[in-house]
């Protein structure tokens, strides 16, 4: 069999040496090239902890982490990150907050200078594809937390990562905002078909953007559960009222409470 | 007065128009008032001019000795100008160092908090040793006081740098130094200019500390001078003339931090806007 775009096996993570906390283990995973992955857990899975695996922010303690075939032994350039805070520099404007990673990235940090106004096309294209055209000359403090967090979608998106990881992107926005950057983050997926592992605790959110769900148990965490998720593109907030949509995320909760009551039994005397 | 009147624009742009002339002149204001109390405090209670002159002697006194207060001042803005110059120039590399290493952070640290906890006055006989009496004491004591905030500053400005945004850029393969340049730096210009208004004010009370103790010029040796003929006005005119030499300098570090790093504090205009309405 080929091997998976993100191809995780039997990885273990523990932090703060052999008697710190374990946050992963017997954690295995796959995830085929341009596919949008969910993944769900109780709060304190690992789940962001899998983000810095798969990125190579940090090594596993057991196991091995395989991204396009190579073995992950450090910092991923062709990952974009995206987090509940959007960290956007706040004495940059909305333009080169975007084009931040053409300044760090190779092969791009070698051309932006002689490149500047393609890439800064480029940049713009995807700021207008969020529905933030208009707004490039304008500083972060300047827009609500929900265009910021569309611009940091953006700043992930500049470099044409093949690989996006979103951790809990969405986690800090009221519904209403939420539910608005679920179709601008689709949006953005069908426009550049990038591999996105997504990281949330929303499991509407899971199942609006997902190919697949996977469930993790709490810590130490690892994917106990796996669910495909057919409804067609373009999905539309119709899409969440349907009755189908509302049993796949109950079966969903479901999963996650029965997660939860393993390990209570578990932790009991 | 009927209220929609108050709310018209024209009423709102013209409350907010007096308000801002009233801020502009409320320092002035303010200093005049007190030189009056202290001239009338002076004239009432026929206070002694060897205990406390009135600002019209002190005026006096700053016109009659007008070329050694000039003279003298202009000694003590040059060597506080060049002790500062180099607080900032050693403050932000060590700044940078310490905030951007904890091993450089764990190591010097305390060293350096010992190193600032001793009496600069204590100092001076050494520089005066090492230097001989005038010009370099004053530098260097001016230097020795004002570099602490800066390193302190600038290390805690890089040091706090949010982790999240460190992993985006970690993970597009950024070294620490770009992490430094990129978010670093510009992120530690709020802390670095902080500094500098207490820095520049502290590095004056340096260079005075040098002149008084061992120098032959500047405005702490006039001062001590002047002390010495009971010529108590020109002690007070040496004073006034710091501080306006003072308030000068921070007006400058206030006036280029607003130039470059104003979008640190875009939430000041805010309340004044707010309370225009």
């Amino acid at each position: 069999m080929a091997q998976a775009f993100v191809d995780i096996s039997n990885v273990a993570m523990r932090y703060g040496g052999v008697e710190g906390t374990l946050a992963l283990k017997g954690t295995s995973l796959a995830v085929a090239e341009g596919e949008f992955v969910a993944v769900v857990g109780p709060s304190g899975c690992g789940k962001s902890t899998l983000m810095r695996l798969v990125t190579g922010l940090w090594p596993p303690t057991e196991g091995e982490v395989f991204v396009d075939g190579q073995e992950v032994d450090g910092p991923l350039s062709i990952a974009g990150m995206a987090f509940q805070n959007p960290t956007l520099l706040p004495w940059r404007n909305i333009l080169d907050n975007v084009m931040l990673p053409l300044e760090v990235v190779q092969p791009h940090r070698g051309q932006l200078r002689a490149k500047r106004a393609d890439y800064e096309r480029q940049a713009r294209e995807l700021l207008a594809l969020v529905g933030l055209d208009g707004f490039e000359a304008k500083f972060p403090w300047q827009l609500s937390g929900g265009m910021q967090q569309r611009a940091s979608l953006c700043r992930a998106l500049i470099h044409q990562p093949r690989l996006l990881m979103l951790d809990e992107p969405f986690g800090a926005l009221d519904i209403f905002t939420r539910e608005d950057l679920w179709a601008v983050m689709q949006k953005l997926w069908l426009a550049r078909r990038p591999t996105v592992i997504l990281v949330t605790h929303d499991l509407r959110e899971a199942a609006f953007l997902a190919d697949r769900v996977l469930v993790m148990s709490s810590r130490p965490g690892r994917i106990i559960a796996e669910r495909r998720v057919d409804f067609p593109r373009e999905r539309t907030m119709e899409t969440t009222y349907t009755k189908e949509f509302q049993d796949l995320v109950h079966e969903l909760r479901d999963r996650i409470s029965d997660a939860r009551d393993a390990e209570e039994i578990a932790d009991a005397p | 007065m009927p209220r929609k009147a108050l709310r018209s624009p024209e009423a709102l742009a013209a409350a907010a128009r007096r308000r801002r002339r009233l801020e502009a002149w409320l320092p002035w204001l303010v200093i005049g008032g007190m030189f009056l109390i202290w001239e009338a405090a002076v004239r009432i209670f026929a206070i002694q001019p060897f205990i406390l002159p009135a600002p019209s002697a002190i005026a006096a006194s700053m016109v009659k000795w007008w070329q050694p207060l000039l003279t003298n001042s202009w000694a003590t803005l040059l060597t506080t100008v060049i002790g500062f110059a180099m607080a900032i120039v050693f403050g932000l590399l060590l700044g940078v160092v310490i905030g951007s290493s904890v091993l450089v952070y764990r190591g010097l640290y305390p060293l350096l908090i010992a190193f600032n906890s001793v009496p600069k006055v204590a100092v001076v006989p050494i520089l005066v040793i090492w230097f001989g009496a005038g010009f370099w004491p004053a530098v260097l004591t001016a230097f020795l006081i004002s570099f602490f905030p800066i390193v302190v500053n600038v290390a805690t400005g890089i040091a706090t740098v949010e982790p999240e945004l460190r992993d985006v850029l970690r993970a597009l393969g950024a070294s620490p130094t770009d992490i430094i340049r990129k978010v670093g730096l510009p992120r530690a210009m709020p802390y670095f200019f902080a500094s500098l208004k207490v820095a520049i004010t502290v590095a004056f009370v340096g260079s005075i500390i040098s002149e008084t103790v061992a120098a032959n010029e500047g405005i702490g040796h006039l001062m001590l001078v002047a002390s010495s003929r009971f010529d108590v006005p020109l002690v007070f005119a040496g004073l006034i003339i710091t501080g306006v030499m003072g308030v000068a300098m921070y007006w400058v570090a206030v006036t280029i931090e607003e130039r470059t790093t104003g979008w640190a504090t875009r939430g000041q205009q805010d309340p004044r806007l707010a309370t225009g309405g």
